[in-house]
């Protein structure tokens, strides 16, 4: 038996191979399920099916996508210009931050001017956190990896440092902010439930994504860039610019989806904002295989996870890390599993051994 | 102002102590050629697994041991993911931390789910008394032992050279007769254990006990400093101490009248914004090994 390249792969095959990378992610996931003293299907049932069959459970997975569209869009456009922004987390927390500096300082402007005001606020909240690394990276070409990292925690640290000074409730005492003017509201879509205009912004943003991506030559340039740099810019594309470019729009992505948060849910800044988000992004930008229509597609399945997650420690006590310990095992199969498409397995006996042949 | 020039020089050893040991894990990994975005995951796991062993049977040892152990898995899975599956060493790396942060933190839950804060006993300090040299044994170790032994390793021994040939061109390595993927995987595991050790220096030799979020960015501190080291031992090192001062300084001027006024949160974000202005200064134009981020296959 060996194994060997593909020389072709036929259409089948990718969508088998994530079939079997959610087989395998069951499996394994089934053992820590069972020594929370949970019934396996029945944690998987409340994870993927029960969220999705009320009206309740379907607008509270939406709302929980919301902010992994936003953090998954910022992540798979950077990626996928060879630009590897793992501070997603901490744009968001800074485009979190920087929308409620209106929402607190102008809290009596009207609807029509505060949404803007504040959304704005977050997208240039956002992008500036992402600034310096893509500068640095830009003239100095220091790798973006670590100084988008290391700017995550400091992130969460001013936003905290913001709420134990500043921002400190005036009421309460204690570290969240106070709530902004009335006008600082994402309306319902529907009266009455939560599920927010965010949502609908973050659809806009992936379709904008989606047709950049696949119809115009910067999609094209983009994806030259990220695949192929060395070729990208002998055939001129200026691969620097276009990754600087899309680390600004990265951040602002998502910083955008910090403020929508804080906007359509919280209605205050708290510490605990983000939860994760950021990291998340990531996994939902590499499962979504960097497409826009992907991110969608796994922000959705994440969300649902994340009721269920919710659900599942309510009524089977599983603690909600289980959720994570799912996602990223998903990933790290999905990937897995997908790297092995390339080869085939070749069961039969090895032809004679050319001189020096190898074994293997 | 009396200056406490050695209560700040003994805790940035002390601070420096479980950078030294993720940092020259992180070095090993690199030197082959593989970026292990894993390493918060592995010191998160190499704390709790540590912290978990010494709860349950009283024993210290155990409480390394199990450590140990859990860096060694934590490396080979990074190795299957990277070196035998040659999946994007980014998203397996974060994938990894992901997951390995959620099973400890899982674990946790289930055990301690009362949220009675479990403590443990811990490694005392050398040479009690205080003082520059009243250190913990893996400090000691980090310093003496592990920093010259892994720089005469790298340099000298034939190990050494063959990771190093691996992690510049592994196309060459593989043509002189070295196996790629297994000088790898020593790399990786090798490495992932001495980033769980550096994790358990936090529960087992620091606090006596596990909290959420106890590695708090350490892992992507270290690799910050395997950049700024330029991937050679004692630079590592230096780069570890250079954090260490800072943070040893904003604990000591945290407790300062003069700087009471200063938000707690500035000083703690001190010395991750000196990391950065660090690599800004002295990070620009490095070389890296010449398959960073590259898996190998044979053409």
């Amino acid at each position: 038996m060996r194994v060997l390249l593909r020389a072709r792969e036929s259409r089948w095959l990718a969508p088998a191979a994530v079939a079997i990378a959610v087989l395998v992610t069951l499996l394994l996931t089934a053992g820590p399920i069972r020594l929370a003293g949970a019934n396996p299907v029945a944690a998987y049932q409340r994870y993927l099916v029960t969220p999705l069959t009320t009206i309740g459970g379907l607008n509270e997975v939406l709302l929980a996508s919301t902010p992994l569209i936003f953090t998954g869009l910022a992540v798979a456009i950077a990626f996928r210009v060879g630009y590897y922004n793992i501070g997603a987390e901490g744009q968001f927390l800074a485009g979190a931050a920087a929308a409620t500096v209106p929402g607190l300082y102008l809290a009596d402007a009207p609807a029509a001017v505060a949404l803007p005001l504040a959304l704005g606020a977050g997208a240039i909240g956002g992008t500036a956190w992402g600034f310096v690394p893509a500068w640095l990276k830009r003239h100095a070409h220091i790798d973006e990896v670590v100084t988008t990292l290391l700017l995550n925690p400091v992130a969460l640290l001013m936003v905290q440092g913001l709420l134990n000074g500043p921002w400190r409730n005036s009421e309460s005492g204690f570290p969240d902010s106070d709530r902004y003017g009335a006008g600082y509201t994402l309306p319902a879509i529907v009266e009455g439930t939560r599920t927010h205009w965010g949502f609908l912004i973050a659809l806009v943003l992936v379709a904008i994504t989606f047709v950049v991506m696949s119809f115009t030559p910067l999609g094209l340039r983009l994806k030259a860039a990220g695949q192929a740099p060395a070729a990208a810019r002998f055939s001129g594309i200026p691969v620097s610019r276009l990754q600087w470019r899309c680390a600004l729009v990265s951040g602002g992505v998502a910083g955008l989806g910090g403020a929508v948060q804080v906007l359509g849910v919280q209605h205050q800044l708290t510490g605990g904002i983000s939860s994760g988000y950021g990291y998340t992004g990531v996994v939902i930008a590499a499962l979504g295989g960097l497409t826009a229509g992907g991110v969608l597609l796994v922000a959705l399945l994440l969300g649902t996870m994340t009721v269920g997650a919710q659900n599942a420690s309510i009524t089977l006590q599983l603690p909600t890390q289980m959720g994570t310990i799912v996602s990223s095992t998903l990933l790290l199969a999905v990937v897995s599993v997908l790297s092995l498409r390339h080869y085939r397995l070749v069961f039969r006996r090895r032809p004679r051994a050319v001189e020096g042949g190898e074994a293997s | 102002m009396n200056f406490p020039l050695f209560a700040i020089l003994a805790a940035t050893l002390t601070i420096a102590t479980p950078l030294v040991w993720a940092a020259l894990g992180a070095v090993i990994n690199e030197r082959a050629g593989v970026l292990n975005l894993g390493i918060e995951g592995t010191m998160y796991a190499g704390a709790f697994c540590g912290f978990l062993a010494t709860a349950m049977s009283g024993s210290l040892w155990f409480g390394v041991a199990a450590a140990l152990v859990s860096g060694l898995l934590a490396g080979a899975l990074m190795a299957l993911l990277t070196v035998t599956l040659g999946v994007n060493q980014h998203v397996a790396g974060i994938g990894t931390t992901l997951l390995l942060v959620a099973v400890c933190n899982f674990t946790n839950r289930l055990l301690f789910s009362d949220g009675s804060q479990t403590t443990t006993e811990k490694f005392d300090r050398l040479l009690p008394g205080g003082g520059l040299l009243s250190q913990y044994p893996m400090t000691y170790v980090a310093f003496l032992i592990l920093a010259p032994a892994l720089w005469w390793v790298l340099r000298s021994s034939g190990f050494g050279l063959r990771l190093r040939a691996v992690g510049e061109n592994p196309e060459a390595a593989d043509a002189a007769g070295i196996p790629v993927a297994k000088t790898r995987y020593a790399a990786l595991i090798l490495g992932g254990a001495l980033m769980a050790l550096g994790g358990s220096f936090l529960t087992l030799s620091l606090l006596g006990s596990f909290t959420i979020d106890i590695v708090s960015g350490r892992g992507w501190i270290c690799i910050a400093l395997v950049i700024f080291g330029r991937w050679q031992v004692w630079p590592v090192v230096g780069g570890a101490l250079l954090f260490a001062v800072a943070d040893a300084l904003q604990l000591q001027l945290a407790i300062t009248p003069l700087f009471s006024d200063v938000p707690n949160e500035v000083l703690i974000a001190f010395p991750y914004l000196v990391v950065i202005l660090a690599l800004a200064i002295w990070g620009r134009g490095v070389r890296y090994p010449g398959a960073y981020l590259k898996p190998y296959r044979r053409a």
